[in-house]
């Protein structure tokens, strides 16, 4: 058996078995949907093309969100990156994949749900970032992807991955931790220093609201992307450093169940709260209804 | 247990899997319903599918439905001139659906044929749907297995008659409803199952005298 609802059993499950955290997710797979490896294989490498593809059409500089407030800013960043930049290449180049795709979705361009739309930048950016830039094989970039699919696994089936249930730390946090996870996997960390990585990349989530400005999947949307996606490549270095998250995975997704469910609606997808009521968001939102109206 | 591809994925076009994904899955569902060739669509858009539809490009998501798009199908974004091209006509309509949920439309179908047929959904989030009525009779159903809607005469041994088709072809029934108006009225059952289900089967279910129609759905 390779079911796992917790992080705790899933470990287990690796350390008895001598196996790596994807082919647990694999096996788990297989048993649970009665699918061959190949074609959970296929499946997943069909993600990956549609990943690299949002990623190459989002970093194209001119077209405009359907809301029009963002667009051009993965390319921005793009031309910008490079080894003398603050933040590093590898961190910069990231958080522009992760733009780029969140600023294509909003364009109402195909991309991956990963775990969700709203969040789908972060998990691509980490990984397509890391194969460019590190040198990963492609069948190493597909097993980083069900290390991250085990993670969010473990998320959904004990807290949520919805916003309009648990604010942005249940999607934007999510998938930052499922990128943790896969980084730290790709940087060579065994399965239980993965699952730390993911740790502590949700937990530094943990309270994140969701307030997007007149309903809108852009701001403060697109951005949050952007700082999950380096949250999560920092939270790799951590956990490769040999650093520890205090409280366990399991009990940090415990965590933010609960801080969702004590949110008020007001955070969670409305628009009635957050940055969606400024002044700012408010007047974009008046002129915004009226010309959709009209139009 | 959800599947590894729950998490990572679905494929579909953006920006939003509750009023877009979600969109286009439930206006499949409404032109598989209907069954017809289809001359004009209105759709009656509720809460919040009304108040940002544009912006998140829920009407070109329920038009591209209707015309046979999924929620992964990028002609999405130019349902318009898809609509045109085929002869559909259709028209938007803000609406007070009453008590339901946030993302909820009344999807209303006429058909080349001069019949009109009606169903209302809402999407639940993260792609999902819920259909709650069709033809002004009450009705559940989620899209996420494959699934078999009869409207027959409410007589006793219906269900056991087209429940031994499916125990013939080894066909598991995962949930099994059955709604009615009144008694004695046309009646429904919504039976969604684990395996594929054959064309054999649905002429076969076809065939019992009390079955008025049958739509299967599966997407």
């Amino acid at each position: 058996m390779y079911q796992f609802s917790r992080a705790r059993e899933l470990l287990e499950i690796c350390e008895k078995q001598n196996l790596e955290l994807p082919d647990v997710v694999i096996l788990s797979e297989e048993e649970e949907w009665g699918r061959s490896r190949d074609m959970i294989w296929d499946e997943m490498e069909c993600k990956l093309r549609v990943m690299e593809n949002s990623v190459r059409k989002g970093l194209e500089p001119d077209f405009k969100s359907t809301g029009g407030l963002i667009g051009g800013n993965a390319a921005k960043l793009n031309s910008y990156l490079s080894y003398d930049s603050l933040g590093g290449k590898v961190i910069n180049q990231a958080v522009a994949y992760a733009l780029a795709i969140t600023e294509y979705n909003a364009a109402m361009g195909k991309i991956v749900a990963a775990p969700t739309a709203g969040s789908s930048g972060i998990l691509p950016g980490v990984v397509i970032a890391l194969k460019d830039e590190k040198q990963y094989s492609h069948e190493q970039i597909i097993n980083a992807l069900f290390v991250a699919g085990g993670i969010g696994k473990v998320i959904a089936s004990n807290a949520t991955l919805s916003g309009a249930a648990g604010g942005c730390q249940a999607e934007c946090g999510a998938a930052s931790a499922m990128a943790a996870a896969s980084a730290a996997y790709l940087g060579g960390a065994s399965p239980r220093r993965c699952v730390q990585a993911a740790a502590m990349a949700l937990k530094g989530l943990l309270g994140l609201v969701c307030d997007p400005v007149a309903g809108l999947v852009e701001v403060p949307c697109s951005k949050r992307n952007a700082t999950s996606t380096a949250n999560a490549i920092i939270c790799a270095d951590m956990a490769l450093a040999g650093i520890s998250s205090f409280i366990p995975f399991d009990e940090v997704v415990d965590a933010m169940f609960r801080i969702g469910n004590m949110m008020s609606d007001d955070l969670k997808e409305t628009a009635r709260g957050g940055c969606a009521m400024t002044p700012t968001a408010l007047e974009f939102a008046k002129t915004f209804r009226g010309s959709m109206m009209k139009s | 247990m959800a599947s590894i591809f729950d998490i990572i994925g679905p494929v579909m076009v953006g920006p939003s899997s509750s009023h877009t994904a979600g969109a286009a899955k439930l206006a499949n569902i409404a032109r598989r319903i209907c069954g017809e060739k289809i001359r004009k669509v209105d759709f009656y858009l509720h809460g919040s599918f009304a108040e940002t539809c544009r912006g998140h490009g829920t009407n070109q998501a329920l038009l591209g439905g209707i015309l046979g798009m999924n929620a992964a199908d990028e002609r999405i974004r130019d349902s318009f001139e898809y609509a045109r091209d085929f002869g559909v006509e259709y028209d938007f309509h803000f609406a007070d659906l009453g008590d339901v949920h946030p993302n909820t439309v009344k999807i209303v179908m006429t058909c080349t044929d001069g019949s009109v047929c009606e169903m209302i959904g809402a999407s639940i989030g993260g792609g999902e749907v819920r259909i709650s009525s069709i033809n002004n009779t009450h009705i559940e159903f989620s899209g996420q297995y494959p699934t078999i809607i009869t409207v027959h005469q409410d007589k006793p041994g219906i269900v056991a008659q087209v429940s031994t088709v499916f125990a013939k072809h080894k066909v598991n029934i995962a949930f099994l409803k059955v709604f009615r108006q009144w008694r004695g009225s046309e009646a429904s059952m919504v039976l969604e199952t684990d395996e594929e289900v054959s064309q054999t089967m649905l002429d076969e279910i076809s065939l019992i005298p009390e079955i008025i129609k049958i739509v299967f759905i599966d997407i």
